[in-house]
């Protein structure tokens, strides 16, 4: 069924505006997970966020707030313990998914509210979600030169730190809650797979095709808006759920990968 | 970017680095009781057979291995480069040789002559090349090459190499002589390796450790 909305109808004005804010933050944060190999941390974040969200509602909390406080809380933990590698990430999505499901089915909120988080209601989106974006992006963008600099250099120069006794923890917190704040904003926003799909996907490409660190910034960020303001557009039109329609759209930006596999460009 | 904490320390015209009677080791000692010093201008050279702590007494003075005797000093301000054994390699990432000189610190990228700090040489040919490459596409010598280069021409005083032969061809290791030798008043150099030849060719003294 094709409907009669197109992009820039005003009823989904604040929806477009916030969505495509996080768009373009949300592949910068992803850059920097994958470079750091901690891509599932996405995934991890946004499991918990849609638990705090649900927990909220049930407390009468903004979806916004309950999952940026659960987010924020397991990124704090996750720089505080130290923890690394895929395994704290895989117990933070089992334990995310777990809660959010529990919480939907034993309270007024129902399953639907559950399945709703899983899907994302972009267009349900409002004032309150648009400011948290837009704080976001600002943050982010605040942030990431300061940032950017030392977590490249904690990759590559690992002992660096602590031979000149750096108070590194600063700037792995920093960029722990960064993330976690971005994947919960993203997932009150446009749903838990949809804010994981933005982290990851876009940032995946560019780290294939990019020729070069910069470069996989901006084309991260390119395919990122590109892709959502495609979904935005086919989802309206087609008359499909945004948050499905978001990770097909970005799931065929990934055959750009696979054409640069065929024409033995850089690849993973 | 903050400055390093330090160690109570020499004075400033002292030597860049103090080890008096140091053992070392991860969870027993397996280096020293050693003492000596590293002044500014210095390429001092570790030799020792296998498994005689040359690594780990490198990873102690870069406060990555336990101290269990003596002391290390170093002076205020100092600033320390390390390159691993096996520096890190990610497998694939979109970072080029120019975004690994950036990630290593000021001064040590491909600015013009006339815009870095006074003396610092130029980047030489051979790595010239490399800068635009993604590191992912770069031979492990390049990769070696690149690295050490990162660390000579950084802003660090005191710069700790272990084992920087490491997949490096006849004609690279000339070049890295040529590394060491090139601004070397700038800096001190601790590096370990078990190539005798390298180290009587690039090294100001070389100390034998487990003999």
């Amino acid at each position: 069924m094709v409907a009669d909305y197109h992009l820039l109808d005003p009823l989904f004005r604040l929806p477009l505006l916030g969505g495509l804010l996080l768009a373009c933050t949300l592949p910068l944060i992803g850059s920097l997970l994958l470079l750091r190999d901690e891509w599932l941390a996405a995934l991890g974040f946004a499991h918990l966020a849609a638990a705090g969200a649900l927990l909220g509602l049930t407390a009468g909390l903004p979806a916004v707030l309950g999952g940026t406080l659960a987010a924020l809380a397991a990124g704090a933990a996750k720089a505080l313990l130290g923890l690394r590698g895929n395994v704290a990430f895989a117990f933070m999505i089992l334990a995310g998914w777990s809660a959010m499901l529990l919480t939907a089915a034993n309270s007024g909120l129902g399953d639907s509210i559950g399945h709703a988080m899983m899907q994302g209601q972009l267009y349900f989106a409002g004032r309150t979600e648009l400011i948290a974006a837009a704080a976001l992006a600002v943050g982010t963008a605040l942030a990431l030169p300061w940032l950017i600099p030392r977590l490249l250099r904690a990759r590559l120069f690992p002992r660096f730190e602590a031979a000149n006794r750096l108070p590194a923890w600063r700037w792995h917190l920093a960029f722990d809650l960064l993330g976690a704040l971005a994947l919960a904003i993203g997932t009150a926003t446009l749903g838990l797979m949809g804010a994981f799909a933005l982290a990851f996907v876009p940032a995946w490409i560019a780290f294939a095709l990019a020729p070069g660190w910069r470069w996989a910034l901006a084309l991260a960020l390119g395919l990122g808006a590109t892709g959502y303001l495609t979904a935005f557009q086919l989802a309206l039109m087609l008359d499909q759920p945004f948050g499905p329609t978001l990770v097909a759209v970005l799931l065929a930006f990934a055959l750009l990968r696979a054409a640069a596999v065929l024409t033995g460009r850089p690849r993973q | 970017m903050p400055k390093p904490a330090e160690s109570p320390a020499a004075a400033d015209a002292g030597p860049l680095l103090r080890v008096h009677a140091l053992q070392a080791g991860h969870a027993r000692p397996v280096v020293g009781p050693l003492s000596f010093e590293i002044a500014r201008g210095e390429v001092v050279g570790l030799w020792g057979r296998n498994g005689s702590g040359k690594s780990t007494l490198l990873q102690a003075i870069g406060h990555g291995a336990r101290i269990f005797g003596g002391r290390i000093e170093r002076a205020p301000g100092t600033r320390v480069a390390y390159q691993e054994q096996r520096p890190v390699r990610l497998s694939a990432s979109p970072l080029t040789g120019l975004d690994l000189l950036r990630a290593a610190g000021p001064a040590a990228d491909d600015r013009p002559v006339h815009r870095r700090q006074r003396g610092r040489p130029a980047l030489p040919t051979p790595l010239a090349a490399l800068l635009r490459q993604r590191l992912d596409r770069l031979s492990g010598g390049q990769y070696q090459l690149l690295g050490v280069w990162a660390a000579l021409q950084g802003a660090a005083d005191l710069v700790l190499l272990d084992e920087p032969t490491n997949n490096l061809d006849p004609h690279h290791e000339t070049l890295l002589v040529d590394f060491l030798k090139a601004d070397a008043d700038r800096r001190g150099v601790l590096l370990v390796s078990h190539e005798r030849g390298f180290l009587d060719a690039s090294c100001s003294r070389i100390l034998e450790i487990g003999t």
